[in-house]
């Protein structure tokens, strides 16, 4: 991966000139870099990553397995553009194996959840079933481990 | 007590580092420049490999030599990333880190008043090794102008009818240099002309940077029979504590080694060589993404320090910068402890790794980016400071 998108994608907040410096760009050059992956959808936004013990952001939150019917000409496209539009919908992939699409969805309640799923997601047509797998607890979030390790004790001089 | 220690101990004298770190130690929040290890844990999967293998009891001896597995292992991994390959039946030991290696082998090698040639500024234990082998180490000066790589003019010099053996560290610490191969060349060349033994400490030679190639003299012609290549696990995969270095050279020297270190070692620990196996089988992702991030901290430590006017120049291996401090008008010596006392920025004085390092700092940037960062505001306005004369009566 480009250094520059490696850098934002563990840091987005890091200041211009501290990343230009590590690039060895200017900061002109770096901004107009920044500019450029966005213009390109390289970077398609800037988030916080959030605890979601702490913050109750998602409070509930699902992975659904959804089986869906593909189409003639467009495939999966469609359907899966179609449940992705959702706003209830953080992420939806299409996988291998068992079962199409990856739904991951948050809400308030279990039972907001499980109306999306029966009232909403399980009606569009073309979808044959679906799975429903509710997160029980949080170790891991976009690379950040929750229980933060502690640093080791190095000597404060050494050769 | 005192009178019954060994002459030529007693009269070693104690590290500058040493010195330096018992101050550091007694003072609070400090920011520590000053450290010769990676800030990186060990990667999870070979820490897990350490805990199976203490799970499944594997708590004796090895061979004095060291796993066969893991010699094996070396080997490949040594002809994949030196282009040269060795036994790992006869030609490869397995040590307690390089520092243990670069003891057995120059214990191995030198009778009472050889002369062991290296270059300085440089690591803190090649002098002294060569004394409590009874050697004379001879320092060949390396200088700025050619970014601290080693000179074949300056080598040829200094060598004399006594001169055995030559012990060179690229990339180096504490200055980052690195040989390209047309320098190195000309070493290789004295080196059979004089017939000279390598003893070549390539700890570093994972941590280049800007895309360069390692050129280890081991791979060279005519080299391979009169050079012992020394490295290890430490610093590429951030494993210090482990403790494990190896040897790889001609049958003869590795079995004299071996020598030495059944009686003094016995062999490196076990769980320590399981850990150095999956390092080296399955490590290089981690290793890269290690490198990664070493090369940007040193982009940015680089240009902060010659934008305080500190002249450094972009190092291509390891993880130090050495910054020329003569500017201020200030020791080395009293730079870094004026540095540590205003600001409680710690980073070693130059001539703790030999004379030539006299008007030179030496900066790790095995730190975290943000503390480097603040590092690098204090220095700035120490600097500052120190250029106006504040400093002249302080120190």
């Amino acid at each position: 991966m480009d250094p520059l998108l490696q850098i934002l994608r563990q840091n987005a907040l890091i200041p211009r000139p501290d990343l230009a410096r590590m690039l060895g760009l200017s900061e002109a050059e770096t901004s107009a870099q920044i500019a450029a992956a966005e213009a390109d959808g390289k970077i398609l936004g800037y988030q916080a990553v959030l605890d979601p013990e702490k913050t109750g952001n998602g409070s509930v939150t699902a992975v659904i397995e959804v089986k869906i019917t593909p189409e003639r000409g467009g495939g999966f496209d469609r359907l899966a553009q179609r449940i992705a539009r959702f706003d209830e919908v953080e992420s939806c992939y299409l996988m291998s194996g068992g079962y199409d699409l990856l739904v991951v969805v948050t809400g308030e309640s279990l039972r907001q959840v499980a109306s999306f799923v029966a009232e909403r997601l399980s009606t569009v047509e073309g979808v044959l079933s679906t799975a429903t797998h509710f997160r029980l607890k949080c170790y891991k979030e976009n690379g950040t481990l929750l229980a933060r390790e502690e640093e080791p004790n190095r000597l404060v001089v050494s050769p | 007590m005192a009178d019954r220690i060994a002459h030529h101990v007693r009269d070693l004298p104690r590290s500058g580092i040493r010195d330096f770190f018992e101050i550091v130690q007694s003072m609070k929040e400090v920011i520590s420049l000053g450290i010769g290890e990676p800030d990186f844990m060990t990667p999870w999967h070979i820490r897990e490999a350490a805990i199976y293998s203490l799970e499944k009891g594997h708590t004796g001896y090895t061979s004095n030599l060291g796993l066969p597995r893991l010699r094996a292992v070396i080997s490949k991994y040594v002809e994949e990333h030196f282009s040269v390959s060795y036994q790992p039946e006869r030609e490869i030991i397995v040590t307690v880190g390089v520092s243990e290696a670069i003891d057995i082998a120059i214990r191995a090698l030198v009778n009472p008043g050889d002369e062991v040639l290296y270059h300085e500024p440089c690591y803190v234990s090649y002098s002294p090794s060569v004394v409590l082998a009874h050697g004379v180490p001879v320092a060949i000066p390396t200088k700025s102008e050619d970014d601290f790589a080693l000179d074949a003019e300056a080598l040829a010099t200094r060598i004399t009818p006594r001169s055995k053996v030559l012990l060179l560290n690229f990339p180096t610490n504490p200055t980052g240099a690195t040989m390209d191969r047309a320098r190195m060349e000309k070493i290789a060349a004295l080196c059979v002309k004089h017939d000279l033994i390598v003893i070549t400490d390539e700890i570093y030679s994972e941590i280049r940077y800007d895309g360069s190639e390692h050129v280890s003299i081991a791979a060279m012609p005519g080299m391979r029979e009169r050079t012992l290549l020394l490295h290890g696990v430490s610093k590429a995969f951030a494993m210090t504590g482990f403790r494990i270095g190896f040897g790889c050279g001609p049958q003869d020297l590795v079995e004299a080694m071996m020598k030495v270190h059944q009686y003094a070692m016995l062999c490196a620990p076990i769980t320590s060589q399981e850990a150095a196996v999956e390092a080296l089988l399955h490590g290089a992702p981690a290793v890269e993404n290690m490198r990664r991030e070493y090369e940007l901290r040193r982009n940015y430590i680089v240009s902060s320090l010659n934008d305080m006017g500190l002249e450094t120049f972009l190092p291509r291996g390891s993880f130090y910068v050495f910054p020329r401090i003569e500017s201020t008008g200030m020791s080395s010596r009293d730079f870094a402890m004026g540095l540590l006392k205003a600001e409680n920025v710690a980073a070693v004085p130059g001539p703790a790794f030999g004379a030539p390092g006299e008007g030179y700092l030496r900066c790790s940037y095995a730190t975290a980016l943000p503390k480097i960062k603040e590092a690098m505001s204090r220095m700035t306005r120490y600097v500052e400071r120190a250029r106006k004369g504040q400093f002249a009566e302080a120190v």
